[in-house]
């Protein structure tokens, strides 16, 4: 079984060409090398989503035929942003509205063949291919994907948001994305990435480099609420210099499998950096979130929390890593994850890990696996309130501590009536 | 800082405390592990065709695994054909009691504080002392036989007792189970034996006192408790070792039997040489314990406070598969210089309406690194289970590491987990506030290190709890700056 994921999915993969062939047949390599993650693999122990691959597609490599959706009807109502389309990992002009007045956004691809600084200097820096097989797969295969490049003190007004949707409806689809985001000094900017499907199965693997420079501040929101078939890799790495600001939000909601990987490098002193995740699973759904703070200087503050809903027969995974370097001195680390489980056939697997080499610390994790409370259920159907929704009022209350978090208004409006939509029709 | 410097100082170059070696003659096996020599060990012990069979096989399989890396810990690679697997001080004829044990023995269980008469006539612990592999005596045993319990050798247990042996050897943790449970198996030379019968509750605490005395030697022992239906026992475990250059293998195998409605108290002071400051020698301490509840109703818990070996690789587990047992486990773990620890638990919730509890205090200094990690797996039929788990960790000295790996696997919706765990330094508020009120920095440091750890002192049998206090400072004095 696992020799087989080896060699058949990774046939026929092949390597575009380009100012960066040499890090892709490096890539390409450390995939070979590593193979795709088995449950042997610790990262992957309990995401058997080379088996859902191998089950799904023939090979990894990416299709290149061309889609056709109408991205309006996924859109966030009324959210004023720098919109840029991919459908099938192709961009798409006419559907994308963006400006470059405060901001450089170019295709990543045109970046680094004009400006060899940037991949020297950024591309390939944060994300490990000799680590997890995915990342070396989208370092050997990405075709398509963005540079966005933020001037020292520009404050972005509007927030930007990359959507991806694939087109399956007429043969499944791969796409590898690769963005390389660069935050100014003093500057301040919001990017939401978010995922749409229609059709049969297809899978995309997208790993985005985040740079984020002294005194800036970051907000970046992942929703995936894919009604499709996606199965999903994610990959984001941020380093952050000192002084820095940053807000990830993982709103996991819907697709096939989905596995995130989020990784903060707090690379300066006084930075403050905020985890939030939200997962609300139903029928056979398998959410893996990977998280990792890395202290490398003193003085900083990091802070996580994941809630987690499973229901049916969905998979919640979470494994989140503190690590605490010798010098980061009077580190603040803060971890906490919350499960609740609805189904006998939903399961959840947790691994909270501290890592810590300095003495000057306080750190902590907390963990929980449990149910609704009984009481509040009972109280609120003594008063007429039917069990059904007491149980969606109940969740919807525990998933708005992340939900509450989000800043603009607009989004944290969209994801409120999205959420609440779904607690009441799906669980 | 220059007091705090010269404190360091004195705690480094402080010796092990129960570093001597006795010179007991001793019997022993060439050096290096084959066939011949699980031969060899089961001659020696005149165990029947079965036991033999029994080993070889271990070994056979044990030939097939390698050695597990995943846990946190470095050190350079064993050379398992080094070490002597079989090593027995000289005796003449088995000892009908006391009078007939060599004295130099008896000396050297003097020096650890354990003297059997003593003991004997005090404490009315019965104790199985175990040197360098072989049990050298059972006290109490002719009381103990009254109630119908049977607390022996393993050795003599496998001649006369097979059928429990043969019944219950294994079951707990099988054979291959892991890399140094496997050549446990086919090289474990002596260790304990202890059946409570029905309905018995065992009236005093049983002992065992593991010693690493010959050069070379890796101690290899077994235990196995087996508690019958409604039965209670508290069983106590302690361990030392000589000052040596080179490093010993210590691994072990505990297999806990938990019938119906028993309880089964398992209590480990484990002390083994930790090598000096440089790292140098020590005890390399790779031990699989395992208890299963396998009766309704039935409880096991752990209690382990760890302060010596150069690494310590242990994970007391609990497997709750009758409904309503129950499995605790309680440990401090302290580590000081160059040792390194990985140890936690595993309780896995098979039966319905188990609960199972953690508490799991974390010290390290030095240049140590100290390691947590366990697992709480809730089977799917385990509904109701309740879980819950709290891991600390306390740094003294901004050269070591404290690391946290919990693993929490549900399956079942009604399960209850709850784990927390925090990791900080000693406050500086607490110091002062002591300093203050006339306390120096030392005392105030045993002071609130015992109070860190008192959930799980509190464990202890009274006699062990004062041992392992004195042990808790001795470890870590002056080791705050």
């Amino acid at each position: 079984m696992d020799l087989a994921v080896k060699n058949n999915l990774l046939e026929n993969i092949a390597v575009p060409s380009d100012g960066t062939s040499a890090i892709r047949h490096q890539a390409l390599y450390s995939l070979h090398s590593l193979g795709l993650p088995t449950s042997k693999t610790e990262e992957y122990k309990h995401t058997a989503i080379s088996r859902l691959l191998e089950k799904n597609f023939q090979s990894l490599a990416v299709s290149t035929s061309k889609g056709n959706v109408v991205a309006d009807t996924f859109r966030i109502q009324n959210l004023d942003a720098h919109v840029l389309v991919f459908i099938n990992g192709e961009f798409d002009q006419a559907q994308s509205s963006f400006s470059t007045k405060e901001l450089n956004i170019q295709p990543l691809a045109v970046a680094l063949a004009e400006r060899k600084e940037i991949v020297e200097k950024y591309f390939s820096k944060l994300a490990d291919t000799k680590a997890d097989a995915f990342v070396s797969l989208n370092t050997a295969t990405w075709n398509n994907g963005l540079l966005i490049e933020i001037k020292n003190n520009v404050q972005v007004t509007k927030p930007i948001l990359i959507h991806q949707i694939n087109d399956a409806s007429k043969s499944k689809i791969i796409t590898a994305s690769r963005n390389l985001i660069l935050v100014g000094k003093s500057s301040e900017v919001s990017i939401i990435e978010k995922y749409d499907s229609i059709g049969e199965a297809n899978f995309s693997t997208t790993v985005n480099e985040v740079f984020v420079a002294e005194n800036a501040g970051l907000t970046y929101t992942l929703i995936q609420n894919d009604g499709g078939q996606r199965y999903q890799f994610n990959h984001t790495s941020i380093q952050q210099e000192s002084n820095s600001r940053v807000n990830c939000f993982t709103l996991s909601l819907n697709g096939k499998a989905i596995r995130n990987n989020l990784q903060l490098s707090l690379d300066g002193e006084g930075i403050d950096s905020h985890m939030y995740g939200l997962y609300l699973l139903t029928g056979d759904t398998l959410a893996d979130n990977h998280t990792v703070a890395d202290h490398r200087k003193p003085n900083s503050i990091s802070n996580e929390l994941y809630k987690g809903v499973m229901d049916g027969n969905s998979k919640g995974v979470f494994n989140g890593k503190i690590y605490v370097r010798p010098q980061a001195q009077k580190t603040n680390a803060f971890q906490s994850n919350r499960n609740i489980l609805l189904s006998d056939k939903a399961t959840v697997n947790t691994k909270p890990q501290l890592e810590i080499w300095a003495d000057d610390v306080k750190c902590s994790h907390g963990c929980t696996s449990g149910q609704l409370d009984e009481e509040a259920l009972f109280y609120m159907q003594s008063r007429g309130i039917s069990k059904d929704s007491a149980r969606a009022f109940l969740l919807y209350a525990y998933a708005g501590e992340v939900i509450e978090k989000i800043s603009n208004e607009t989004l944290r409006n969209y994801i409120d009536n999205l959420v609440s939509e779904r607690l009441h029709k799906n669980f | 800082m220059a007091k705090d410097n010269q404190v360091l100082e004195e705690i480094t170059s402080k010796e092990y405390e129960h570093g001597w070696n006795v010179d007991l003659e001793t019997d022993s096996a060439p050096k290096g592990l084959s066939e011949d020599i699980v031969r060899f060990i089961s001659a020696r012990k005149n165990e029947p065709e079965w036991m033999l069979e029994w080993r070889l096989s271990a070994y056979r399989q044990w030939l097939k695994m390698t050695e597990p890396k995943w846990p946190n810990v470095t050190y350079p690679t064993i050379n398992y054909q080094d070490i002597i697997y079989y090593s027995a001080p000289k005796q003449a004829a088995k000892p009908k009691n006391l009078e007939d044990i060599d004295p130099e023995l008896l000396k050297t269980f003097e020096k650890l504080g354990i003297s059997l008469t003593e003991q004997k006539r005090l404490t009315g612990v019965a104790v199985d002392a175990v040197i360098d592999s072989v049990s050298v005596a059972t006290t109490f045993k002719s009381t103990l036989a009254e109630m119908g319990i049977i607390f022996c050798s393993f050795s003599e247990a496998v001649r006369e007792h097979p059928e429990l042996i043969k019944k219950y050897l294994g079951s707990v943790v099988p054979v291959n189970d892991n890399y140094f449970a496997a050549l446990n198996s086919a090289v474990f030379s002596d260790g304990s034996f202890c059946y409570i019968p029905k309905g018995v509750r065992c009236p005093m605490e049983l002992s065992t006192y593991f010693r690493i005395n010959a050069a070379n030697t890796g101690q290899f022992e077994r235990t196995l408790i087996v508690a019958d239906e409604g039965s209670y026992v508290s069983y106590l475990e302690g361990c030392t070792a000589p000052q040596r250059d080179e490093n010993q293998l210590h691994a072990a195998v505990v297999e806990i039997f938990a019938m119906k409605d028993s309880h089964v108290k398992y209590s480990t002071v484990q002390n083994w040489y930790p090598g000096d400051k440089q790292g140098k020698g020590g005890i390399y301490n790779f031990v699989t314990k395992r208890a299963l509840c396998a009766g309704d109703h039935s409880k096991v818990s752990w209690t382990q406070v760890e302060t010596g070996s150069a690494i310590t690789w242990k994970y007391p587990s609990c497997i709750l598969k009758g409904d309503h047992s129950s499995g605790e486990f309680y440990s401090v773990a302290v580590t000081n210089n160059m040792q390194q620890a990985d140890t936690g638990t595993k309780m896995i919730h098979i039966g319905k309406n188990t609960k199972s509890r953690i508490v799991s205090k974390g010290i390290s200094a030095g240049k140590s690194q100290n390691s947590y990690r366990g697992q709480v797996h809730i089977m799917k039929r385990a509904d109701n289970a309740r879980n819950f788990s709290q891991c600390d960790s306390l740094l003294m000295g901004d050269q070591c590491g404290a690391h946290t790996f919990p693993y929490i696997d549900v399956e079942n919706s009604s399960a209850k987990i709850e784990h927390e765990a925090t990791t900080s330094k000693i406050g500086e508020d607490q110091i002062f506030y002591c300093q203050q009120r006339g306390i120096d920095e030392e005392s105030a440091v045993a002071l609130i290190v015992n109070g860190y750890a008192k959930e799980v002192l509190n464990q202890l049998p009274m006699e062990f709890a004062v041992e392992a206090q004195k042990l808790l400072a001795l470890t870590l004095e002056g080791s705050v700056g």
